[in-house]
This record gives C-alpha cells, structure tokens and sequence, in this order.
C-alpha cells in the first residue's frame, strides 16, 4: 500500500531535461538560470475593486516544491492572490511571474505588455487550482470530469486520459466511484475529485482556495490525507489558504499571514505559530485557536 | 338546417388537411429557426464586447416590441421596394422564426445565467478554451432547465402561424375561412380546424414535457 508511486512530475522534467539537453549549443546556463527562478513570483502586484485596494504592493516568492499556506482573517486578501495567480482575476499593478515567465504580461517588441488571452492559456497551463466550492461539472461523472480538459486542452487520445483519470481517481481513493456523478458523492468525495481533476493536467503549481471550508467536520481529514499524499508523492509547488492552522503547520515550509492586503508576518509554521512577532498576528492566533 | 353537417366534414377534410400540413411544416422550419438563431442571439448578447452586446440587446428588444404581423409586411410588402424579392413561404417563415428567436434568446440568456460563475471559474482552471467551455460545460447546464419555456415558444408559435395568411400562404385557417366563403357554410371548417390546434397544441406539450425530461435526466440536473 505504502510503496512510493511513481514521481509523474519528476519523470516528465527529467524527460524535458534530457531532451533538452541533447540538443546541441543548448545554453546551461540559461536552464540553470531557469531552475533557480523562484516557481511563482509576485512583484508589487496591486488589486483594487474600485477605491477598496485588496492587495497592496504584494512581494511574494515562492520557490520549486515550496508548500506555503496563506492565513489571515477574512477580507484580508488572502483568495485573491490564488484568484489572481490562476488569471481569476486581472490585477492592477505589478507583474506576477511563473517558472521564470511573466504570466500577467508579455514582451512585444521588448516592452512589456498586459498579456493577450493566448499568452495566458500557456502560462496558466502549469497551474491548477481546487475551489472551496469543488466546481465540479454536475452533467458529467468523476472520470468524465478528470478527462475533459486532458482530452480538449492537452490533446490525449480518449484512453490515454481513461488512464490517467483512473489512475487519479485511484489515487484519491475514488477508484471506485469513478462512473458516479457529483450529486452522488458527499462533499469530501466531490472535493478529492476535483483535486484529481485538476491534477490531471499535470500542473508544477497548485492552489488550494479554503478547500475544506465548504465540508462537514468528519469529511476533512479525507482531504486532507489527500493533500498529504500529493507532497509525499508528487514534485509540486503549493500555495494554501486555508483555515486549518493544524495542517498548516504541520503541512507547509512557510506562512503568511495576511492582513489589510499586506503580508504582515511570514515565516516557518514553527517560528509564525510558536513565536509570532506581529501584534496582529497574536490577536488571530489566539482568535483562532480560542475558537477551537 | 341542421347545425352540423358530416358531409361537409368529409367534404373539406382534404382540403384542410393540405393547410394544416404548411402549418405543421412552417412551425417546424420556424422553430428551427428560432431555436437555433436564438442560441447566437444570446451568445452574442454575451459577449465580453460591450458594444456588440449592446447593439444585440436593442436588435431583440425591437424585434419584441414590433408586431410580428408588421413584421412579415414589411419584408414581404416593403422588400420589393428595395429590389429584395423574397417568396412568400421564405419571408412568412423566415420571419416567424426570427421573431421568436428574439424570445427564445431571453429564455436562453437565462439558462446561461443561472449556470454557477464557479463553472466558468473551473473552465479557466482547467484552461478550456471558451468554445469548449460553452460546448461542453456551459450549455449542457444552461438549456435543459429552460426547455419547457422553450417549449412553449414552440406551442406558441404554432399558435401564430395564421399570420402567414396575409402574404397568401395558404394554410389551415386561411383554407377554413375560404371553404366557408364558398359554401356559405363556417361551421364544420372553423370547428375542424379548432380541434385540429387543440390537439396539435397538446401533443406539443406532452412531447416538450418528454424532451424537458429527458434532457434533465441525461445531463443528470437532478
């Protein structure tokens, strides 16, 4: 049960790695410059819904296989960044990079411009995101939602994606349920679903809005396990926001804690939830865990 | 004189059932119409082009608050006036299906609408392209609940077929009212042709409600 899977994300960049560097004149050191980018990166990113500024300056790097969880308390900004970062949102300010490449723009004619919808759908390809609300296709079943965007956007041939839809779907420990629909599975289950789902497109960067706010107390650990597995077992970049500050300390390399569209206090989920240096920080802390 | 004559039934049977053939046929072809042109009704009314889907909000809006009666005068009467000769049946059923496109688009802009912004969301995440979010995602969800409101346009517009009897397309109840004039006899010709929309005017209901059903079912909206 426990053997490891095999690393899907690692094998298929060692296998772009290799190709690539059998290929001869290949510059090194522009793929060594590549692989240190950090894997996501905010620079003075600034969103505003008419004169509320949600987002302030945002500075925020992400490294390759980081796992950070994004706390703070409601309005604080935190699912806007998710939401901006998965091209949800247009932002105002700023630019947001991904692996190395401007996602919110693009170079014409070496200035940079706001990006068209073409340069988005490539840049965006590399993230995937699970919604507090699941966002399941309702007309289709567990592995029919697996297989859409494999089949239409990544062009696999209908038993290429079968097969990896199931492979998810098993993954997740829905193996059986796979031909039922979202009507017929509680909200732990639609939510592994759609973990799977988006997985299925092989994303380096994947966004976890609140995705177990929506559940009934008993279904979260189910997803949570889930979530564990996926940074036991796949090379991913993970960006949480969440309000289950067990997991987030116990699952991510950094928090940050968000308040008033600023990242007041980042750091290791010790150090943030041992010793936190922000007075503000205190106060929801001990909110939240007054709560509890 | 007797109030209901059989032999006069028998008598223009044939004649009326010619007529209620080219009903049938221009409901049919007119709800092609509709239904079809409806959808890039709506669809263009969607889309992100502020203008465009402007211009296509006022383009329904008068096509709603015309006469469709003016409405088929004008292409059939007023055409010709501007070298456009359009035949009779093209003009009348053309017409009819274009003014209730302009219906069925409200109804499916309300199908779209009431499709949850977190499908769309998941389109983007998933990078569907939008044709393939509308085909696949969107519209399988937006038109099965509003295929009875369909469905009624579909009735209604059968209802509205008389209309084509003013550019002299002979169907049933221009054909009723001319076996009148010439037997100086109304009664079993209105009649037959009455119980001929009631019945027509059910058996559309019972099949919408079927087909409503059946969409509901087969893209499992519960």
């Amino acid at each position: 049960m426990n053997e490891p899977r095999v690393r899907l994300q690692n094998a298929a960049m060692y296998y772009d790695a290799l190709t690539v560097l059998g290929q001869p004149n290949f510059p090194m050191a522009q793929n060594e410059k590549i692989m240190n980018q950090p894997m996501v990166r905010f620079e003075n990113v600034t969103k505003r819904y008419g004169a509320l500024t949600v987002l302030d300056k945002l500075n925020l790097d992400i490294s390759r296989n980081e796992r950070v969880s994004i706390i703070g308390p409601s309005g604080s900004g935190k699912t806007t960044v998710l939401r901006m970062l998965m091209t949800l949102e247009r932002i105002n300010d700023g630019v947001i990079w991904v692996n190395g490449e401007p996602l919110t723009h693009m170079q014409r004619s070496g200035r940079m411009v706001p990006a068209n919808n073409r340069h988005l759908r490539r840049v965006r390809g590399q993230i995937g995101m699970v919604f507090q609300h699941f966002n399941l296709f309702p007309h289709m079943t567990a592995l029919q939602n697996c297989m859409e965007a494999p089949v239409s956007v990544l062009g696999l041939s209908k038993p290429e994606a079968e097969a990896r839809a199931a492979d998810l779907l098993d993954m997740v420990g829905l193996g059986e349920k796979k031909n039922h629909f979202p009507i017929q599975l509680s909200g732990g289950q639609k939510q592994r679903v759609a973990i799977a789902r988006a997985l299925a497109m092989r994303p380096k960067v994947m966004l976890f809005d609140e995705v177990t706010s929506a559940l009934d107390p008993e279904l979260v650990g189910e997803v949570l396990n889930v979530i564990r597995k996926l940074g036991a077992e796949f090379d991913l970049t993970m960006l949480m926001v969440t309000h289950q500050m067990g997991f987030a300390k116990e699952f991510s390399n950094r928090v940050c804690f968000f308040y008033g569209g600023k990242i007041a206090e980042q750091g290791s989920p010790d150090q943030l939830f041992g010793d936190p240096q922000n007075e503000r920080t205190r106060q929801f802390l001990s909110a939240v865990l007054e709560a509890k | 004189m007797t109030i209901w004559d059989w032999s006069y039934v028998w008598e223009a049977l044939p004649y009326l059932s010619l007529g209620a053939i080219v009903t049938v046929e221009a409901t049919l072809f007119g709800f092609a119409i509709a239904s079809i042109l409806g959808l890039v009704f709506a669809l263009i009314r969607q889309s992100r082009n502020r203008y465009v889907s402007t211009a296509m909000a006022e383009v329904v809006e008068f096509i709603r608050s015309t006469p469709l009666l003016l409405q088929v005068f004008f292409i059939y009467f007023v055409g010709p006036e501007f070298g456009m000769f359009i035949p009779a049946w093209i003009a009348g059923v053309g017409m009819l299906g274009v003014h209730y496109a302009a219906y069925c688009s409200e109804c499916y802009r309300a199908g779209i609408e009431t499709v949850d912004g977190g499908q769309w969301e998941a389109c983007t995440a998933l990078n569907l392209s939008p044709q393939r979010s509308w085909r696949a995602i969107i519209l399988p969800q937006a038109i099965p609940p509003i295929a009875p409101a369909l469905g009624n346009y579909f009735v209604g517009m059968f209802k509205d077929t008389p209309i084509l009897a003013a550019i002299a397309i002979p169907e049933m109840l221009q054909r009723a009212k001319n076996f009148g004039g010439e037997n100086y006899r109304y009664i079993e010709a209105i009649t037959m042709v009455g119980f001929f929309y009631l019945v027509f005017s059910l058996v559309a209901s019972a099949i919408v409600q079927a087909v409503s059903f059946w969409l509901n079912r087969r893209y499992h909206l519960q």
